[in-house]
């Protein structure tokens, strides 16, 4: 598994936030977000929200029988030729995959993008075996370079301005400093030309798998998914188990959902299927296919009702775009594999709540990533869930601020009756009244220090409302409220 | 217009920091030929506690508030998100008590935002309210007002009809200020970054007055607003739609 850093959430969102070249590929989301919003006016809004209810309609059968699928899936996976590992963690899966690399003498293993295969930590697996992991989506291949996490679930490198890419070609690959992108994604495409031919295995991912015909699908834009699954001898693909679907013709809802909502094409360059290894009759693909189904904590959370429509995901990444705090923030600062506010809530869910308790509380709630979402998941209201597992679950789970819970204490008992609630008003006016002069205060302890360093705070009325309303409640004729 | 009776809920930040909201908010339903009344024991929503996961507090509050409004034709609030956290969250944060069910059920149904209630209910289209002079005035969308409770058409329709007014509309109205109750605090920087954003827009709209119908929301940015002394101040909907109303003073 790759190291959590998600204890790291504040100091890494804020050089993100510091970093202007960081905040101006962010300002990149913007586009993503327009080609979404356009792609869905041209499908119509009301055949969208159709889909989506299908969709959702979908998982929610898949998810209450999901042993049956998967059960399915597996059957039908190995009828077609193929081998079906389930792996209960990340170590199982490691361990297999390593174990088909040995098997078949593997020395370079092509990638293409895979989420799984990042929360597997495979690529540094292999690379201590001696086996060359070579990513081969353009944006994933970046990031090897430069040994750093996906930034964005669709767009890996969307935080390297092409002038960083060009440096890391530069000194890495040692080609010259190139400013026109396409120039540059020809340098990775030559290179990653010759990996393909050499390698002796192919990992990809799974957007789908299909259990009524043993099938898996993989959405790409550049091809890889189709290379990477054909021309190596051994395809070892790996999915969350989540990622089932009952039939082939469940595609037809999920794929215009997710093209759309992710880059806002109506379909992607490649949509590639895969059913078990090459049959005899065929000219060519791998003579060996795995599939690897990964279950890593997502079993607890099937089991959480509250928790549960989050395994509906289908990782297209808008949520992400949509998210004011990702905007400023960034991928890396969610510290795992997941970014965003769907991180924000798989993260803590498969991590454990203590060492990611930032990821659910980074949030303002305002529900633009459940706006967008196309399976609708209510993303809010997990984070509120998670919220309170964090200061009230149960002891081992959580992770609570004694100095916080104590205040929290406080302000019960304040908001308890109208007594206390009008004496701490009173208290607090007079504890204001020597701080300024005007209506504001400008500076105030922690942590409320926090609220200032940007905002003036207002001071508590002299009079509250509840006293004023005694005058008001007078009869309206003195108000003179008849007037129109 | 049939006599209407609703129930005030000011909300604990109007009741202690925003009393004139408070006001306005009676003046305006008053002049429609609503009858206001207050009910003396209302304190918080519970959105506080829900908000930074004391979940258990949140209950406890929850429970008042029924108790208190359990008798009100119906309920109106100078805010979008205390409405949400009745709206949208009490038959969660009640449905350890199945006997209240019921209870939670018809009151979340009639709990409503201050404009939502006018436009919805009421079938208002116009308020009477003026302003002394022309003004630009730019409407901020709330997150929970807009996104729970899918207010967005109704503050435009009242606000529009404000003899005066010239309403603008701001580059990504509906993107958050950033505030998020504790998050502002918590996350302070983050909070700030995603403020910024927001002000830049505001600015360029050239509003004199920017609106919106949640006090805290307003206190976020009016906050900042102040610090950075720019030329729009805030004001909440239900003053701006009760200016030049019998009993009041002009925005
Ligand atoms: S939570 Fe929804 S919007 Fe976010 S990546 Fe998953 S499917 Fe897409």
């Amino acid at each position: 598994m790759p190291s959590i850093r998600t204890k790291e959430f504040t100091p890494r969102a804020s050089e993100a936030i510091n970093n202007p070249t960081i905040q101006e590929s962010l300002g990149r989301l913007s586009n993503f977000r327009q080609g979404r919003e356009e792609a869905i006016a041209e499908f119509g809004q009301e055949r969208w929200d159709e889909y989506k209810k299908r969709a959702q309609e979908i998982k929610h059968e898949t998810m209450e029988h999901l042993d049956h699928y998967l059960d399915m899936l597996s059957t039908n996976v190995e009828r077609a030729g193929g081998h079906v590992f389930f792996a209960h963690d990340v170590q199982e899966a490691n361990d297999y995959v390593a174990g088909v690399a040995q098997a078949n003498n593997v020395k370079t293993v092509i990638k293409s993008k895979s989420m799984v295969s990042e929360e597997m930590g495979i690529a540094d697996v292999l690379e201590s075996m001696g086996i060359e992991p070579v990513e081969t989506d353009l944006g994933e291949y970046i990031i090897q370079l430069a040994k750093e996490a996906p930034y964005h679930i669709i767009a890996p490198a969307l935080h390297k301005s092409k002038e960083e890419v060009s440096e890391l070609f530069e000194r890495i690959l040692g080609t010259p400093a190139q400013s026109d992108i396409t120039a540059l994604a020809a340098i990775a495409r030559k290179v990653l030309r010759e990996k393909f031919l050499k390698a002796d295995m192919g990992m990809t991912g799974a957007n789908f798998g299909v259990a009524e015909t043993g099938t898996i699908v993989m959405v790409t834009n550049e091809g890889n998914g189709r290379m990477s699954s054909s021309l190596p001898k051994v395809h070892v693909a790996t999915m969350g188990m989540e990622r089932v679907i009952p039939r082939l013709a469940d595609l037809s809802t999920f794929l215009p959902l997710l093209t759309r909502s992710a880059t806002g094409q109506r379909i992607t360059s490649y949509v590639s299927f895969a059913t078990g290894p090459r049959r005899s009759d065929e000219e060519d693909g791998p003579e060996a296919f795995h599939l690897v189904i990964l279950d890593n904590g997502r079993s607890n959370m099937l089991a959480d009702p509250q928790l549960r429509e989050a395994l509906y995901c289908i990782r297209c990444g808008a949520c992400l775009n949509a998210c004011p705090v990702y905007s400023k923030v960034g991928g890396h600062a969610y510290g795992w594999v997941y970014p965003g506010p769907i991180g924000a809530v798989v993260t803590p869910s498969l991590v454990g709540v203590p060492i990611a308790k930032d990821l659910p509380f980074a949030s303002t709630l305002c529900g633009a990533c459940r706006e967008v979402c196309p399976l609708n998941i209510d993303i809010p209201r997990m984070l509120l869930k998670l919220r309170s597992d964090a200061n009230e679950g149960p002891k081992g789970t959580r992770k609570a601020n004694r100095v916080e819970a104590m205040v929290m204490r406080g302000w019960r008992m304040t908001v308890g009756g109208p007594r206390m609630f009008t004496m701490a008003g009173k208290v607090a006016t007079l504890l204001q009244w020597p701080l300024s002069r005007n209506r504001f205060l400008r500076r105030l302890p922690p942590p409320l220090s926090g609220w200032t360093r940007s905002r003036d705070f207002p001071k508590v009325a002299a009079k509250p409302f509840r006293s004023r309303w005694a005058a008001m409640a007078l009869p309206p004729s003195k108000e003179g409220s008849d007037g129109d | 217009m049939a006599a209407r009776k609703i129930s005030l809920f000011v909300t604990c930040l109007v009741d202690q920091f925003y009393p004139e909201i408070g006001e306005a908010t009676v003046r305006l339903l008053r002049h429609l030929g609503v009858e206001v009344d207050f009910p003396a024991d209302q304190t918080c929503c519970g959105q506080v506690a829900l908000n930074g996961g004391y979940r258990s507090h949140a209950v406890a509050v929850a429970r008042r508030f029924v108790e208190i409004f359990r008798d009100s034709e119906a309920i109106v609030a100078p805010s979008g998100s205390c409405v949400t956290t009745v709206f949208t969250h009490y038959p969660e944060l009640l449905s350890e008590f199945p006997e209240l069910a019921g209870e939670v059920e018809s009151l979340r149904n009639r709990t409503f935002e201050l404009t939502q209630y006018l436009v919805d209910v009421l079938g208002v289209e116009e308020v009477g309210a003026f302003l002394p002079k022309p003004t630009r005035v730019a409407y901020h969308d709330c997150c929970h007002a807009l996104r729970d409770l899918g207010v967005a058409s109704q503050p435009r329709q009242l606000l529009q009809s404000i003899d005066g007014i010239e309403l603008v509309e701001l580059t990504d109205c509906e993107s958050c200020c950033g505030f998020g109750g504790t998050f502002s605090v918590k996350y302070s920087e983050i909070s700030t970054a995603i403020l910024n954003e927001k002000l830049r827009n505001v600015d360029a709209s050239g509003a004199e007055i920017l609106t919106a119908v949640d006090a805290s929301c307003l206190m976020h940015m009016g906050g900042a607003m102040r610090r950075q002394t720019m030329q729009a101040r805030p004001m909440h909907i239900a003053e701006l739609l009760a200016s030049g109303l019998p009993g009041g003073a002009c925005a």
